[in-house]
C-alpha cells in the first residue's frame, strides 16, 4: 500500500463507497461498450438501493455511464447531461442475492446489443467487477482488462495467449454456452497490448472487449 | 511499516523527515519519489483551491440535512477561538459541506473525514502565510501517519468506527502542524498519538447512512483537537504511549465495536428519535 492510496483520490463526494465506487463500476461498463449507450438500467442492491438518492449514487452511476472521471464537477449535473446525450435510464431497486451490500447490475443497450456488468463497491473507492454478461469474475478495474468471447474449442486459449504480447496478471476462463460452444476468457494485463486487432484474425475469437485502466493518468 | 521504523531512520540519518518518508515509500512501492511528491503537490493544490472557493459558502446537500453551517460561522465574530482555530474550523465545515453536496474533495483519508487536513493546511496558508512547498512537506508527514494507520489497522469507518476515519485524519493533521513548526519527527509522533487517543472509541453513526450528521461538525471539532494536540507536542509534551501502540489499541477497539456502531446507521446518533424522524421525512420527500 502506498501513501497515495491513503490520501486521495481527488473525487466528488459525499462517499467513497457510494459515489466514487459507483462511478467507477459504471465507467467500466462505459469503456466496455466503447461509448455511451442509448439505454441503461441500473439494478440497485442492498445499501445502494436504500440510500442511493442521498449519496448521489444515482448521479455517479449516470456520470460513469457518460464516461466522466471521478473528479469531474459535472457529476452533480449528471441528470442534465443525460438529457443532452439522450440517454434513457432507470433505477430499479432489487435483490441480487448473496452479494456485497453495495452492488449494482448495469444493463446497457447500444446498437441493439445488450451487455451486462455487475459490480460491487467494496470500500474506499475500490471496486470489484463480479459479473460480465452473466459470467462470474473478480476484476479490480485497476488493470487493463481484455474480455474475449471465444469458441469453446481445443487450443483457443493457447492461440489467444500467443497473440497477447504482454504479461498476464490474472486469467478467468469459463464455458458459457454448451449448445453454442462458447466460452468467455477474461485477462487482466500489466499493460495494453499493441496488437489487439490481430485477435480478429483468430478463428476461435468471436468478439472481444478491451477496458483500459484509468490508473495511468491523474 | 511502523512509525518507529521511520523514526529510527530519521534519527540515524538526520535527513529531513519528509525525505525519509519519500525514500521509504520508494523502497516499499517502487514508485519514483518525484512522482509521489508531484501527486502530493496536486492533492494540496486541490485542497487549497477548494478551501478558498468554498470558504463560508452555503451548500445544498442532497438530503438537505446540512449545508448552512459554514455561513453561520462566517457571519459571526469568534469569542473564544484564535484566528487560526477559527479559520481552520470554518474550512473544515466548508469542506465537509462541499462534500455532502457533491463537490470536489480530496479523500483524506476518506471522503467523510475530508475536512480536517485541508482545515489546518488552509489555516497555515491564510493565517501564517505558509509557502506552498512547506504545506507539501507537512502534508507528506500527514500522509505517512495515515499510511501507518492503514497498514497496521484500518482507516475505514465500516471496519473500525469513526475513530478510524476522523481519528486518523486528526492524527494526520496534528502531525502536519507539528512538522510545519518544528521539523521534529519525534514531536510529530507525539502529536499524532495525542490526537488519535483523544478520538479513540468514536463510533461511526451517520444519520440515515448519509455523510452529513454528525460527520460535518465532527470534522470541524476534530480540526481543533488537531491544533490543541499539536500545540501540546510543540511545547514538549510527550505521549507516553508510542504512536504504533496507539494505532494497535485503536484497531482492537474497532474490532470490539458492535456492527451497529460501524457506519451502518443502526446505532449511536443515527437511532435517536430526532434522527429517525429526519430520515422518515427525507424518504417521504423522495417517494
Amino acid at each position: 500500500m502506498s501513501m497515495l492510496d491513503v490520501v486521495g483520490p481527488v473525487m466528488v463526494g459525499p462517499s467513497s463507497s457510494h459515489t466514487l465506487g459507483a462511478l467507477k463500476i459504471a465507467r467500466f461498463a462505459y469503456k466496455l461498450i466503447e461509448g455511451i449507450p442509448e439505454e441503461v438500467e441500473f439494478y440497485l442492491h442492498g445499501s445502494f438501493a436504500k440510500t442511493y438518492l442521498g449519496h448521489g449514487t444515482d448521479r455517479a452511476l449516470i456520470a460513469g455511464i457518460l464516461g466522466l472521471r471521478e473528479y469531474d464537477y459535472d457529476i452533480k449535473n449528471a441528470y442534465n447531461l443525460a438529457k443532452n446525450y439522450n440517454l434513457k435510464f432507470s433505477f430499479i431497486e432489487t435483490d441480487l442475492g448473496d452479494v456485497n451490500p453495495n452492488t449494482v447490475l448495469i444493463r446497457l443497450k447500444k446498437d441493439n446489443k445488450i451487455n451486462e456488468v455487475q459490480g460491487a463497491s467494496i470500500g474506499g473507492g475500490a471496486i470489484k467487477i463480479t459479473k460480465i454478461n452473466g459470467v462470474d469474475c473478480d476484476l479490480s478495474g485497476d488493470y487493463n482488462t481484455l474480455i474475449i468471447v471465444n469458441k469453446d474449442i481445443k487450443g483457443a486459449l493457447e492461440n489467444i495467449l500467443r497473440i497477447i504480447s504482454v504479461n498476464v496478471a490474472n486469467l478467468y476462463l469459463k464455458r458459457t454456452n454448451i449448445l453454442e460452444g462458447r466460452a468467455l476468457t477474461i485477462l487482466e494485463l500489466d499493460e495494453k497490448p499493441s496488437n489487439l486487432n490481430e485477435l480478429n484474425k483468430l478463428e476461435c475469437v468471436i468478439k472481444y472487449f478491451y477496458v483500459g485502466s484509468d490508473n495511468d493518468d491523474i | 511499516m511502523t512509525f518507529e521504523n521511520l523514526l529510527e531512520i530519521w534519527r540515524e540519518t538526520n535527513i529531513p523527515f519528509e525525505e525519509v518518508i519519500l525514500t521509504e515509500e520508494m523502497v516499499e512501492t517502487g514508485m519514483d519519489p518525484v512522482i509521489i511528491k508531484n501527486n502530493m503537490k496536486r492533492l494540496v493544490e486541490v485542497m487549497i483551491t477548494e478551501a478558498e472557493k468554498n470558504y463560508g459558502k452555503k451548500h445544498e446537500s442532497l438530503t438537505g440535512l446540512t449545508g448552512e453551517n459554514a455561513p453561520k460561522l462566517l457571519n459571526y465574530s469568534p469569542k473564544l477561538l484564535s484566528e487560526f482555530n477559527y479559520v481552520a474550523t470554518l474550512t473544515a465545515l466548508s469542506t465537509a459541506e462541499n462534500n455532502a453536496s457533491m463537490g470536489r474533495i480530496v479523500a483524506c483519508p476518506t471522503a467523510g473525514s475530508c475536512g480536517v487536513v485541508p482545515a489546518i493546511l488552509y489555516a497555515l496558508k491564510k493565517v501564517k502565510n505558509a509557502s506552498f512547498d512547506d504545506l507539501v512537506s507537512s502534508f507528506i508527514v500527514a500522509g505517512a501517519i495515515g499510511n501507518v494507520v492503514a497498514k497496521k489497522a484500518t482507516i475505514s469507518g465500516a471496519a473500525g468506527g469513526c475513530q478510524a476515519e476522523i481519528g486518523t485524519a486528526t492524527a494526520m493533521a496534528s502531525a502536519a502542524l507539528t512538522y510545519y513548526f518544528s521539523k521534529d519527527a519525534e514531536k510529530c509522533g507525539h502529536a499524532a498519538s495525542l490526537a488519535l487517543k483523544s478520538l479513540m472509541g468514536l463510533v461511526c453513526d451517520p444519520v440515515g447512512g448519509f455523510v452529513e450528521i454528525p460527520c460535518v461538525k465532527r470534522n470541524a471539532s476534530a480540526a481543533n483537537v488537531a491544533i490543541a494536540t499539536a500545540e501540546m507536542a510543540l511545547s514538549g509534551i510527550e505521549s507516553v504511549i508510542p504512536f504504533d501502540e496507539v494505532v494497535d489499541a485503536m484497531y482492537r477497539v474497532g474490532k470490539m465495536m458492535h456492527e451497529d456502531l460501524r457506519e451502518t446507521g443502526n446505532g449511536g446518533i443515527a437511532v435517536t428519535p430526532t434522527a429517525k424522524k429526519l430520515v422518515n421525512d427525507i424518504k417521504k420527500r423522495w417517494i
